[in-house]
C-alpha cells in the first residue's frame, strides 16, 4: 500500500477501514540467510538496505521487545554532518545525503527538516577548532558557514549576548543538518523493508549464538533456534552483553544519557542551537515540544534512566544561553542506553567469527547516522568488505593506534 | 546516587568522578603488546553487578571501588582502592 | 450570572480579587483558583485543543487538567500552558486562552474537525512527501505555526529561583487523610518528617469532600493535626510542593512554588525553590486520580469528573451547572448528587451502567430518574446542552442538562513509584495499577494503594508510617486514627465506550479518540508504547493522567487482551511540568558557573586590562593605553617591551602540585615520558606526559626543591584531570609508592617577569643576599628566596618567551602587594603588564606547543618532541606510544609557517593544500593551528600540524580558509621563529 495525500484521502472517505499493518507481525523462520539482531533504526535500515541495495529477499530483523523502542526512539532527533576528522566526515555526509532522500526512498513521511545546526563558539581556541572543523567539511563538500556574534546575534536574538558568563563569539553552522521525527524512521524502514520480504520480528530475544570451527551457524533466541549464515549485530546499548554471548569482548562501556522535552509551545526555535560552553543543544519539534539534552550522566548504566544532578546541569546550560526558558517547563525526561566507544566514534566491522558482523560503539551519535549505518553495515555483510565512506570503523583500530577521537579525550568512554 | 565514601560519608554522586572498570590491571613493562591493548581499550560491561573506581573529587580525594549494580544503581559496597588487591 | 453559592466552601469572602480572562473583568474571592472563579463567573469555555480547536471547558480540579490551559501574567512573565486549575487567584491576575484564532469562541482551526477523517493518527506519516522541497518551505511552516500550545515571552526569565536541599527520616508526600496520619506518627515518634502537599492547603480530599471525621467535619480534624505537626520540632511542613521526581537511593526532587500566587515575587524572594530531598524512608500518599468515561463529544465544557464538581461546590462554593446528570460506574460518585443537591442544583438523572447498583442507587437518586445505562453522546455546540442515555434496554433517551459528572473509577497516583524504573502490577479485581517491586525505602499509603475509603486511608498511613520507623530504628509512639463513617465505594468498572456518533476521546489534549486507538491497532501500532507514539496518546502537558488508563482499555479491547496484558505506561520524572528557571537555580547569566580570578586581578583592572575567559579564570588578555582601540597595537607594544625591556604576567592559573617523599621521584617518573634521575636540587625541567593510550596528555615544569621535594606545574586548562590522574596513579597502580602530593594552584601566586632587564627588576624586589648572577642562579635553576621584606616566596629561572625570564612564587594572599611591587620598581626600566595574547604571540614565536596543539589527539613525535620518550623506564603511556601510527609520516607533524608575501595575514584553522592541486580534501596536507603577529619579525607567523612536516621545510603550500574565502601562499619552516639557539634565555 502506497502512502500519498490522494490515498489518504480515499482512504478517510471510507472510514479509514481500508489501512494494512505497516509491517507484517512476523513469527521466526527456522533459517534466513541473514540475522540482523537489533529492531532499532540501525537494524532495520540494515535489513532494508540489504534487500535494496544488495538484492536479499530471506533476511529477519530479532527484536528483543518492540521495534524502535530503544535508542531510535530516546534520542534529541538532531542529524548533521559537522564533523572534524577525516574518517568521520565523509560517513556523516554519506548519511546526510541518505537523510534528504529517505523520505521517497522508503515512501514514509520522516518529517527530514533541514533547519540548520549552529555550533556557538565562545573564545579563540573554539573559535579556531570550529573553523578547521568547517573548513575541513567544505574541502569535502559539506555545507559549513562561520558566523560571527552579529551574526548570531541576527539570527537567535533571544540568546544571551549581553549577560553571560561565556559571551557568545559566533559559531559553525551547518544550514543542511536539523533534525528527524525520530520514531518515524523506524517505522519507515520497518514498513519499506517489510515491503521487500524482510521478517521483523518482534519480542524475540537473542540468548546465544551458534558456532562452528570458527564461523556463525546462527542464533538462539527465545522463540526457538534461528540459523544464518550471516549475522549482523546492531543493538547498540547492548552490544557488549551481546557479544559476550559470543564470547567477544568490546571497546565499549554503556551509559546513560537523558533527553528532555517541554510543553508544546508555538514556533520559537528555528534550528538546532548547540552551546559549547555548557554541554547543551535544543531544537523544537514540530509540535512545539523544545526538545533539548547535554553530557552523558557519567557512570555505566543499563537502567535506562539519569540522575537529577546531570538534569539540572543540563538545564542550567539552557538557562545560560537563553534565560526566556525559565518558565518553559520540562515536561517529560527520558534515558536511552549509549555504547560509548573508546574514542567517541563506532564500530562498523567483521569480528573474530566468521559470519558475525558488528555494527556498535555509536556514541550518543547514532540517530544522525541511521541511514548511512545501515547501509555501510549492509554493505559489509553483503559483500564481506568495508564500505569505502567507513572504511576507517575497524576494530582493530585500537590496536594499531589509530582512534578516531574527536574530542581528544582518550580512552575514556565517559568523556567523550 | 548517593555514594558512602568511607571517609566522608554518604555523599552525592555528583561529588564524584566516575573511571570506569575496577578489573583491569596495569601489565608490567615486559608484558606483550596485546595486553596493553587490552588493559586499555577492552571492557567487561557486565549488566550487573559492577566493581567499578570511584573519585572523590570533591571531597577526601579518595580512589574509591563501588561495588554497583548497572541495571538498577544499587550500591553493595564501597571501599578504598588503595587496599584493593 | 454568577454561579457562586450563597455561604460555604474554604474561601475568604472578604477578600474580592480583580483579574481578567481575555480581556474581560472578572472577580472572585481569595481562596479560588482562577478555574473556580471563571466557573463562579459563568465562564464554561476557557480553551481549545491542540489538533481539532476543539472548544473545552474546565474537566477537573487537579494538576492533571487536560483542558483548561491558559497564558497567565503576561510581557516577560508570560507562563504558556499554565492550567487554571492550580493558579492560585490573586489580585489583578491576567490570563489569556491561547492556541486560537482569531478568538476563543471564534476559532477558525476548528475547521480542521471538518477534515478529521483526513488527519487521523499518523496521517503526516503518510503525505507531505512532494516534492520534497516543500517539507521546509511550506508544509512544516504551515504546521509548526498550527501546533504548539502557548506562546513563550523571548524576553529573559525576570525571576529568580533557588535551590534547597533537605534530609529527613520520613519524607511523606501529600497530606490527605494518610499522609497526615502517617506525618503525625512520624513527629510524635521524633523522627525528623517533611510532609510535602502540592495544594497551597494541606488535607487532600478532606478539602473537597463533605467527610465526617470523628465528632466534627473533616476539615477541621485536617486544622488540628496541622497545628500539632507544625508545633512539633523536626517537622517541616511544605505547602506548594510537589515531590516530581524519585531518584536513586532514596533522593527526591520537590518544587516549592513560593511566590506563584501573588503578581510577582516580593524583593529579594524566589519565584520557586527547587529541594533535593534525601529521605531514609518515604511514604507516598498522592492519593488516586478519577478515570473520565469515554462516549461522544465526551470534552464538551460542561462534561466535568465528579470529583471535581464535588470540589467545585465545597471547597470553593461554586455550583458548575444548573441541571446535571450523574454517569458514573461506581457508588462512590454518588456523593456528588448529594453535593449538587446540596448546591441546589437539579438532579436531572443517575445514569448507571451496573445493573446491579440499581437498588442501592435508588437511594441516592431519590426523586430522579435512574437509569441503568450508559451516556452514548453529550449534545450541545460550545457547551453542553443534554445527553443521549442508551438503556441497558436499548431504548435511547434524550436528557437536557447543562452539567455532566462523570466518575469511572480511580486510578492510585503511583508515578513516584515508577520513576526507577519499576513497572507498576495490574491487579485485575480491583481494576487498578498498584505499585510493584518497591525497593524498601519507598512505602505507599492510602488511595495511592488502592486503599479508597477514608477509614483505610487512616489505618494504612499510621500503618506504614509504623513499619518504615521500625526499620529505622526508632520506635513508633501510637496514634489513633479518628472513627470515619461508612462509604460506598462498590465499582465495576465501565471499560467499552458506546459507539455511535461524535468523537469519543481518550487524551483530551492531543485530540487523540477511540477511532485514533482503533486506526493504530489496524495499522500495527497497537503495542502501548507504539500506540502512545503512533497516536501522540498521553505526550500532552498532563502526560497522560487522564488518558493513560482509557487509552489501554480501549487497545484492549481492539486486541481481546486484558488491560495488563496491553502493557503499563512507564512513567518518567517530572510527575508534573517544572519551569527549567527552577531546575536551574541560580546557575545563569554571570552566575552560570564560578568564575575564577588570578591574584593580580585588582591590580590588572586597575591598569585597564581587557579580561577574557580562560577556562574558569578570568584572565587579562591585554592592556590597552589610550588611544588603542583595536586589540592589536597594545599586544605589539606588549611584547616589545619584553623582548626589549621587562614584562610581567599572572601565570597563577597554571596548575601547580606540591611532591614530598622518598618515592616522588620513582613517582614522577612513571608520571612523566621523560627521564628526571639527573635533575639536581635547584633544578627545574621540562616535562611532557602521556595518557596511557600513548598520546600527550599535558606539559609543564618540575622543579626540584630538596631531594625529596618536588614542585610541577600543568597547564592552566588540565590542572585538574591532571592532578585526579596522579591520584590514580597513585592510589590505583601504585599505592606502595611512598609519596605525598597536593594541589597547590590557589596557594601561590606566580607572576612571569621577562626580558632582558628582568634580573635587574627582580634584585631591586630580592633580599640582598639572593645571588641572580648566571652563574649563581642559571637558566632553569629554581629555590626558595627571600624578599626584600622578609616575605619568602620562590624563583624559577623559565622562559615561554624566549628571553631573559623568571616566575617569581609567593603565597597567594601577598600576590597583589607583590605584583605592586614589580610594577612600582620597575617603572624607570619601562616594566610593562602584559595578558595571554602577548603571552601566545611569543610562544608561537619560540614554537612552544599549547591548548591548540595540545589537542588530546596528538602524540609527542608529531609535536616534536619524540626525542624526549625515554626508552629506560616503564611510564605511563610508554608501550603504547612506540605504536607506529603516532609516528607515521602519513600523519601530520608540527611545523612552523610563514607567509610568502609579508604582508598577508595567516588564518588559524585554514587547510594546506599543494599549489597546483585542485581545492579538495584528498589533496588536504594538514592545517594551521595557532596564528600570530610577531613584532620582532613585522609579519604573520603560525604554527601548524602537516603531513610529514618535519621534511618539508622550505616548501610552499597554499593555507586555505574557505570559511573566510582567504588564501594565503605559506612557506612551511622550523616552528621557532626567534633564536633559535636560545641565547637570550640564557643570557
Amino acid at each position: 500500500m502506497r502512502y500519498s495525500a490522494f490515498r489518504l484521502f480515499t482512504e478517510a472517505l471510507r472510514g479509514n477501514r481500508g489501512w494494512q499493518p505497516a509491517w507484517r507481525d512476523a513469527a521466526p523462520r527456522r533459517a534466513y540467510d541473514a540475522v540482523i539482531v537489533g529492531g532499532g533504526g540501525h537494524g532495520l535500515a540494515t535489513a532494508y538496505y540489504l534487500a535494496k541495495v544488495h538484492g536479499l529477499r530471506d533476511i529477519a530483523v530479532l527484536e528483543k521487545g518492540w521495534i524502535g523502542g530503544g535508542n531510535i526512539g530516546r534520542n534529541t532527533t538532531i542529524i548533521r554532518s559537522n564533523y572534524l576528522l577525516p574518517g568521520n566526515t565523509p560517513f556523516y555526509e554519506w548519511s546526510l545525503k541518505l537523510w534528504e532522500g529517505l523520505e521517497q526512498d522508503i515512501n514514509y513521511n520522516a518529517m527530514v527538516s533541514q533547519r540548520g545546526v549552529l555550533n556557538l563558539h565562545h573564545n579563540d581556541a573554539q573559535r579556531d577548532a570550529n573553523v578547521r572543523r568547517g573548513n575541513a567539511m567544505r574541502l569535502q563538500g559539506v555545507d559549513a558557514e562561520l558566523l560571527d556574534a552579529q551574526d548570531v546575534r541576527r539570527m537567535l536574538p533571544f540568546l544571551d549576548f549581553d549577560n553571560a558568563r561565556f559571551p557568545i563569539r559566533g559559531g559553525l553552522l551547518q544550514p543542511r543538518g536539523g533534525t528527524v521525527r525520530h520514531d518515524a524512521v523506524a517505522w519507515g524502514y520497518a514498513r519499506a523493508a517489510d515491503r521487500l520480504g524482510v521478517d521483523i520480528i518482534q519480542n524475540c530475544e537473542v540468548t546465544g549464538f551458534r558456532i562452528q570451527g570458527g564461523a556463525v551457524t546462527g542464533v538462539e533466541t527465545t522463540r526457538g533456534p534461528i540459523a544464518a549464515r550471516k549475522v549482523g549485530l546492531a543493538c547498540a546499548g547492548n552490544s557488549s552483553r551481546v557479544a559476550a554471548l559470543a564470547g567477544l569482548k568490546l571497546p565499549i562501556e554503556s551509559h546513560v544519557l537523558q533527553a528532555f522535552v517541554t510543553e508544546g509551545l508555538k514556533p520559537l526555535i528555528p534550528g538546532v542551537i548547540t552551546f559549547g560552553a555548557g554541554h547543551f543543544y535544543i531544537s523544537q519539534s514540530d509540535k512545539g515540544g523544545l526538545v533539548f539534552g547535554g553530557d552523558i550522566d557519567g557512570y555505566n548504566s543499563y537502567a535506562q534512566r539519569g540522575n537529577l544532578a546531570t538534569v539540572e546541569d543540563v538545564c542550567e546550560g539552557g538557562m545560560a544561553l537563553m534565560p526566556m526558558i525559565g518558565r518553559a517547563r520540562l515536561l517529560r525526561s527520558w534515558g536511552g542506553i549509549m555504547d560509548m566507544s573508546m574514542d567517541g566514534s563506532p564500530i562498523i566491522d567483521h569480528t573474530p567469527v566468521e559470519g558475525l558482523y558488528l555494527n556498535a560503539g555509536w556514541c550518543y551519535g547514532g540517530f544522525k547516522a541511521t541511514p548511512g549505518s545501515g547501509w555501510c553495515f549492509a554493505h559489509l555483510m553483503a559483500r564481506d568488505e568495508h564500505h569505502p565512506v567507513a572504511t576507517a570503523y575497524r576494530l582493530d583500530r585500537f590496536a594499531a593506534g589509530r582512534v578516531i577521537d574527536e574530542k581528544g579525550q582518550g580512552p575514556h568512554p565517559n568523556r567523550h | 546516587m548517593r555514594i558512602h565514601c568511607p571517609h566522608c560519608g554518604p555523599r552525592g554522586h555528583d561529588e564524584f568522578v566516575h573511571h570506569g572498570d575496577a578489573a583491569p590491571r596495569r601489565p608490567q613493562a615486559d608484558a606483550p603488546d596485546a595486553a596493553f591493548h587490552d588493559y586499555v581499550y577492552l571492557r567487561d560491561n557486565p549488566a550487573g553487578p559492577y566493581r567499578e573506581l570511584w573519585f572523590h573529587a570533591a571531597g577526601c580525594h579518595s580512589w574509591l571501588v563501588v561495588e554497583r549494580d548497572t541495571r538498577t544503581h544499587e550500591i553493595r559496597s564501597v571501599t578504598f582502592a588503595r587496599g584493593d588487591a | 450570572m454568577s454561579a457562586r453559592l450563597p455561604s460555604g466552601g474554604l474561601i475568604d469572602r472578604t477578600r474580592t480579587l480583580r483579574f481578567s480572562f481575555d480581556g474581560r473583568r472578572h472577580e472572585g474571592f481569595a481562596g479560588d483558583t482562577l478555574a473556580a472563579a471563571l466557573l463562579a463567573d459563568g465562564v464554561r469555555l476557557v480553551g481549545r485543543s491542540f489538533k481539532y480547536h476543539r472548544p473545552r471547558g474546565v474537566l477537573t480540579a487537579g494538576p492533571e487538567e487536560p483542558n483548561a490551559l491558559v497564558e497567565l501574567r503576561s510581557g516577560a512573565r508570560r507562563e504558556p500552558n499554565t492550567r487554571a486549575t492550580v493558579v492560585e487567584l490573586y489580585d489583578g491576575l491576567e490570563a489569556q486562552s491561547q492556541n486560537r484564532w482569531p478568538s476563543l469562541r471564534f476559532d477558525l482551526l476548528a475547521l480542521n474537525g471538518l477534515f478529521s477523517p483526513l488527519l487521523g493518527a499518523g496521517f503526516y506519516y503518510k503525505t507531505f512527501m512532494w516534492p520534497s522541497a516543500f517539507w521546509e518551505k511550506v508544509y512544516e511552516p504551515l504546521i509548526r505555526r498550527a501546533a504548539g500550545l502557548g506562546s513563550l515571552s523571548t524576553a529573559p526569565d525576570p525571576d529568580h529561583y533557588e535551590k534547597a536541599t533537605a534530609f529527613c527520616d520520613l519524607l511523606v508526600v501529600g497530606s490527605g487523610p494518610a499522609g497526615l496520619m502517617a506525618a503525625l506518627v512520624a513527629a510524635r515518634s521524633g523522627a525528623r518528617v517533611i510532609l510535602a502537599e502540592q495544594d497551597c492547603l494541606f488535607g487532600g480530599r478532606c478539602l473537597s469532600e463533605r467527610i465526617v471525621l470523628g465528632d466534627g467535619s473533616a476539615h477541621r480534624w485536617v486544622q488540628s493535626v496541622v497545628a500539632e505537626l507544625a508545633a512539633t520540632p523536626g517537622v517541616r511542613l511544605l505547602p506548594r510542593t510537589t515531590v516530581v521526581g524519585t531518584y536513586d537511593h532514596g533522593a527526591y526532587t520537590a518544587v516549592e512554588r513560593v511566590n506563584d500566587h501573588v503578581a510577582a515575587p516580593p524583593p529579594f524572594e524566589p519565584r520557586q525553590r527547587l529541594w533535593r530531598i534525601v529521605a531514609k524512608r518515604a511514604v507516598l500518599a498522592a492519593g488516586a486520580l478519577e478515570r473520565p468515561l469515554v462516549f461522544g463529544d465526551n470534552d464538551l465544557p460542561g462534561v466535568m469528573l465528579a470529583s471535581a464538581v464535588s470540589t467545585y461546590i465545597n471547597r470553593y462554593a461554586v455550583r458548575p451547572g444548573e441541571r446535571a446528570v450523574l454517569y458514573a460506574d461506581n457508588d462512590h460518585a454518588w456523593a456528588t448528587v448529594a453535593d449538587l443537591r446540596a448546591a441546589g442544583a437539579e438532579i436531572v438523572a443517575i445514569v448507571d451502567p451496573r445493573p446491579d447498583a440499581r437498588a442501592r442507587a435508588a437511594v441516592v437518586a431519590r426523586d430522579a430518574p435512574l437509569l441503568t445505562g450508559v451516556v452514548r453522546r453529550a449534545l450541545g455546540g460550545r457547551s453542553l446542552q443534554g445527553v443521549e442515555v442508551v438503556g441497558a434496554d436499548g431504548h435511547v433517551h434524550r436528557l437536557d442538562c447543562d452539567l455532566l459528572a462523570m466518575s469511572g473509577g480511580w486510578a492510585p497516583t503511583l508515578h513516584l513509584t515508577s520513576h526507577l524504573g519499576a513497572k507498576p502490577r495490574w491487579d485485575a479485581e480491583r481494576s487498578m495499577f498498584l505499585p510493584e517491586q518497591l525497593p524498601p525505602w519507598l512505602l505507599v499509603a492510602g488511595a495511592a494503594g488502592g486503599e479508597l475509603t477514608t477509614a483505610a486511608a487512616l489505618s494504612t498511613g499510621i500503618r506504614i508510617a509504623e513499619g518504615s520507623l521500625q526499620s529505622l530504628g526508632i520506635a513508633p509512639r501510637g496514634v489513633t486514627p479518628p472513627v470515619a463513617g461508612e462509604e460506598a465505594d462498590a465499582w465495576t468498572p465501565l471499560w467499552r465506550a458506546p459507539s455511535g456518533r461524535g468523537k469519543r476521546f481518550i487524551d483530551f489534549q492531543n485530540d487523540v479518540t477511540t477511532a485514533d486507538l482503533e486506526l493504530a491497532h489496524r495499522e500495527g501500532f497497537g503495542a502501548s508504547e507504539h500506540a502512545k507514539r503512533y497516536t501522540t496518546l498521553g505526550m500532552a502537558t498532563d502526560q497522560g493522567k487522564t488518558s493513560a488508563l482509557n487509552g489501554l482499555a480501549t487497545l484492549a479491547a481492539f486486541t481481546g487482551k486484558s488491560i495488563g496484558e496491553v502493557g503499563t505506561t512507564t512513567y518518567r520524572p517530572p510527575y508534573t511540568p517544572v519551569a527549567i528557571g527552577a531546575l536551574a537555580g541560580h546557575h545563569r547569566g554571570p552566575d552560570f558557573r564560578p568564575t575564577r580570578l588570578t591574584p593580580s586581578h585588582e591590580w590588572a583592572r586597575e591598569q585597564g586590562a581587557v579580561f577574557i575567559e580562560s577556562g574558569a579564570w578570568l584572565r587579562a588578555q591585554y592592556f590597552p593605553r589610550a588611544g588603542e582601540t583595536d586589540w592589536l597595537p597594545p599586544v605589539i607594544r606588549e611584547v616589545q617591551a619584553v623582548r626589549s625591556t621587562v614584562g610581567l604576567c599572572d601565570v597563577s592559573t597554571l596548575g601547580k602540585i606540591e611532591l614530598k617523599g622518598p618515592d616522588a621521584l620513582r613517582f614522577i617518573e612513571r608520571l612523566y615520558a621523560n627521564g628526571w634521575q639527573t635533575l639536581a636540587v635547584g633544578r627545574a625541567r621540562y616535562g611532557v606526559m602521556l595518557r596511557e593510550d600513548g598520546r600527550v596528555m599535558d606539559d609543564g615544569t618540575v622543579a626540584r626543591l630538596g631531594e625529596q621535594h618536588w614542585f610541577m606545574t600543568t597547564t592552566t586548562a588540565n590542572a585538574v584531570a591532571v592532578y585526579q590522574h596522579m591520584q590514580h596513579c597513585h592510589q590505583v597502580l601504585w599505592p606502595e609508592l611512598d609519596v605525598q602530593f597536593t594541589s597547590v594552584t590557589e596557594q601561590w601566586a606566580q607572576f612571569a617577569v621577562a626580558g632582558p632587564r628582568s634580573r635587574e627588576l627582580l634584585r631591586r624586589i630580592l633580599a640582598s643576599g639572593e645571588d641572580l648572577s648566571n652563574d649563581a642562579f642559571p637558566y632553569m635553576a629554581a629555590q626558595a628566596v627571600t624578599l626584600t621584606d622578609g616575605l619568602r616566596g620562590r624563583l624559577f629561572r623559565l622562559s615561554f618567551s624566549g628571553e631573559l625570564a623568571y616566575e617569581i612564587a609567593v603565597p597567594a594572599r601577598h600576590g597583589d602587594a607583590v605584583i605592586r611591587r614589580l610594577a612600582a620598581a620597575g617603572e624607570d626600566l619601562g616594566v610593562v603588564p602584559y595578558g595571554i595574547e602577548a603571552l601566545g604571540v611569543m610562544r608561537i614565536e619560540k614554537g612552544h606547543v599549547a591548548g591548540n596543539e595540545l589537542t588530546g589527539r596528538t602524540s609527542a613525535q608529531q609535536l616534536g618532541l619524540g626525542r624526549m620518550l625515554s626508552t629506560q623506564k616503564d611510564y605511563i603511556g610508554a608501550r603504547l606510544a612506540r605504536l607506529p601510527a603516532l609516528d607515521d609520516p602519513a600523519d601530520t607533524q608540527l611545523v612552523g609557517v610563514r607567509p610568502v608575501d609579508v604582508k598577508t595575514r595567516l588564518m588559524s584553522g585554514a587547510h594546506f593544500l599543494p599549489l597546483a592541486a585542485p581545492t579538495t580534501f584528498e589533496h588536504e596536507q594538514g592545517y594551521v593551528t595557532s596564528v600570530a603577529y610577531s613584532p620582532s619579525l613585522g609579519h604573520w607567523i603560525a604554527l601548524g600540524l602537516l603531513k610529514n612536516g618535519r621534511h618539508r621545510h622550505g616548501e610552499r603550500l597554499r593555507a586555505v580558509d574557505l570559511l573566510r574565502s582567504q588564501e594565503t601562499e605559506v612557506e612551511i619552516c622550523e616552528p621557532v621563529f626567534i633564536d633559535p639557539q636560545g641565547a637570550r634565555l640564557r643570557g
